[in-house]
């Protein structure tokens, strides 16, 4: 929404929206590939997702200061100051994309030299395509101020924990079967743990881009994952 | 529509401005106004010049009575009484309402007799009374540390801001129910106006207020309720969070975000 009297706070505003979409791009090949260099176990991809990292963080900082200056200048008010503070905080969401990512690459360099279930990471590669496709989607509900779009990515999350689940089932039985995969595993637990993350922060990217539209927080209640059950079930719970 | 129908919650009212319309002439300035003034709140009025947030404050205390070829239609409900009617005594009224103008303008007398001058005119009272009374009007109007050394210097030697003060204190003084603030604090430095809104923020307590500001950050930080003005209509009405946060009306967002054009 542009068009204020003042053109160049309109400028001011846009900028803040480009930078964010800017480190969705970052953050987006980051994790694409971090992946990628998991699943082949390529260890220069790797290195470049860790060296891309302080783009974003310095982006990041960017973006912090541009919206507390136009805060500062301007005294935005209404969807202004909530597009000032919408900014802040995805650029936030955005920047633990990225240092998951990255974690993920040093993963990978940490087990590339005792690859020994390449299948285990095949339940890792549906989470991410979730959590990309999550991503992807609370980045284009920013981009259009799309708050249906935005509520879907909320919605969708659980999908992601329930996908963590069995891969914490599947990683268990992969080390039960043989303790020497235990470290190799342990690295793909913290790597699920990861997209898992992920996946959340992109539902507050889309609880900030309702926000943002409405000016109304999203209930505090949201479709939650369920506690890994560690291969013990709960019957009590029921 | 009727935008006092939107009011959030039902809260004791001190005035009710119902269906009222008013003429300069032949130019009606304001167009069926309906709202009201919350009792021992801040309510802002908000809007571009000319949208008649001025010509309502002046209505509320029958200012316009002083002009020729004024005049108003509808009701205006002091505590139920409609204070449009011809036969109310204005003096009266105006003690009742005191009202706080952009300019300052103390009387070119003494301090002391800027205080006192208003209220031997609704009452006669002995000397040590009259001294309690203006002392408790400075120290109402956070002037007193002030000003207590020198209450016989001339008034306009103040500062603005400490001007703008004493015509605050000279309205507590006659112990009024609702004081009207017309831009209050358009001529003051930023000290000055802080310490108004100091004040304006303590007399909420005791006073029904009315602010009229173009100072939009000044309306959020100040009052309890806002109205939006356009073109002498009331477009928006309602808690002064809400308005400002999240507007219900395009043309109230348009103009407090700056892109009225």
């Amino acid at each position: 929404m542009s068009d204020h009297i003042v053109k160049s706070y309109d400028r001011d505003l846009e900028a803040l929206g480009r930078r964010i979409a800017e480190m969705g791009g970052v953050a987006e090949k980051m994790l694409a590939e971090a992946m990628d260099a998991l699943s082949t176990f390529d260890v220069d991809l790797a290195h470049r997702v860790v060296s891309s990292d302080p783009r974003l963080d310095a982006l990041q900082r960017e973006i912090e200061e541009n919206a507390i200056l136009t805060i500062a200048r301007r005294q935005p008010l209404a969807v202004d100051l909530r597009e000032c503070i919408a900014a802040i905080r995805i650029s936030g969401d955005i920047e633990r994309v990225g240092d998951l990512a990255k974690n993920i690459a040093k993963r990978t360099l940490k087990i590339v030299s005792e690859a020994r279930v390449p299948r285990a990471i095949v339940g890792l590669k549906s989470m991410h395509e979730i959590a990309a496709m999550q991503l992807k989607d609370a980045l284009d509900a920013y981009a259009l101020r799309d708050t249906e779009r935005a509520r879907a990515v909320w919605q969708n999350d659980s999908d992601l924990d329930a996908l963590e689940d069995s891969v914490f089932r599947d990683l268990l039985t992969f080390m039960m079967e043989d303790p020497r995969n235990i470290s190799f595993c342990t690295h793909l637990l913290f790597c699920s743990k990861n997209l898992e993350r992920i996946g959340d922060h992109t539902t507050n990217i889309s609880e900030t881009v309702v926000y943002l539209v409405t000016g109304e927080s999203m209930p505090t209640e949201r479709p939650k994952s369920r506690i890994p059950d560690f291969g013990v079930k709960d019957e009590a719970a029921q | 529509m009727n935008a006092a129908a939107q009011t959030p919650k039902e809260l004791p009212t001190k005035i009710t401005v119902r269906s009222l319309d008013f003429y300069y002439g032949a130019d009606r300035s304001l167009k069926n106004i309906t709202m009201p003034l919350h009792t021992n709140k801040v309510t802002a009025f908000i809007g571009p010049s000319g949208c008649g947030k001025s010509t309502l404050l002046r209505v509320l205390n029958r200012m316009y009575d002083l002009y020729p070829g004024q005049r108003a239609e509808g009701e205006v409900l002091l505590d139920g009484e409609n204070i449009l009617d011809p036969a109310i005594d204005l003096n009266a009224l105006r003690s009742r309402i005191g009202m706080i103008f952009q300019k300052p303008t103390p009387f070119p007398m003494s301090i002391y007799e800027n205080i006192a001058f208003g209220i031997r005119l609704y009452e006669k009272l002995p000397r040590a009374d009259l001294d309690a009374r203006v002392e408790a009007a400075l120290r109402g109007a956070a002037l007193w540390d002030e000003v207590k050394d020198k209450l016989q210097a001339s008034g306009l030697g103040l500062s603005g801001g400490q001007q703008q003060r004493l015509c605050i204190a000279r309205s507590v003084a006659v112990q009024p129910e609702v004081i009207l603030f017309d831009e209050p604090c358009s001529a003051l430095d930023p000290i000055s106006t802080a310490k108004v809104e100091e004040l304006i923020d303590e007399l909420t307590n005791r006073y029904t207020i009315a602010i009229v500001t173009h100072n939009m950050q000044q309306a959020v930080r100040v009052s309890d309720y806002t109205a939006f003005m356009y073109l002498g209509e009331l477009v928006e009405f309602g808690e002064t969070d809400d308005v400002f946060n999240k507007p219900k009306e395009k043309r109230t967002l348009d103009y407090i975000t700056g892109r009225f054009g």
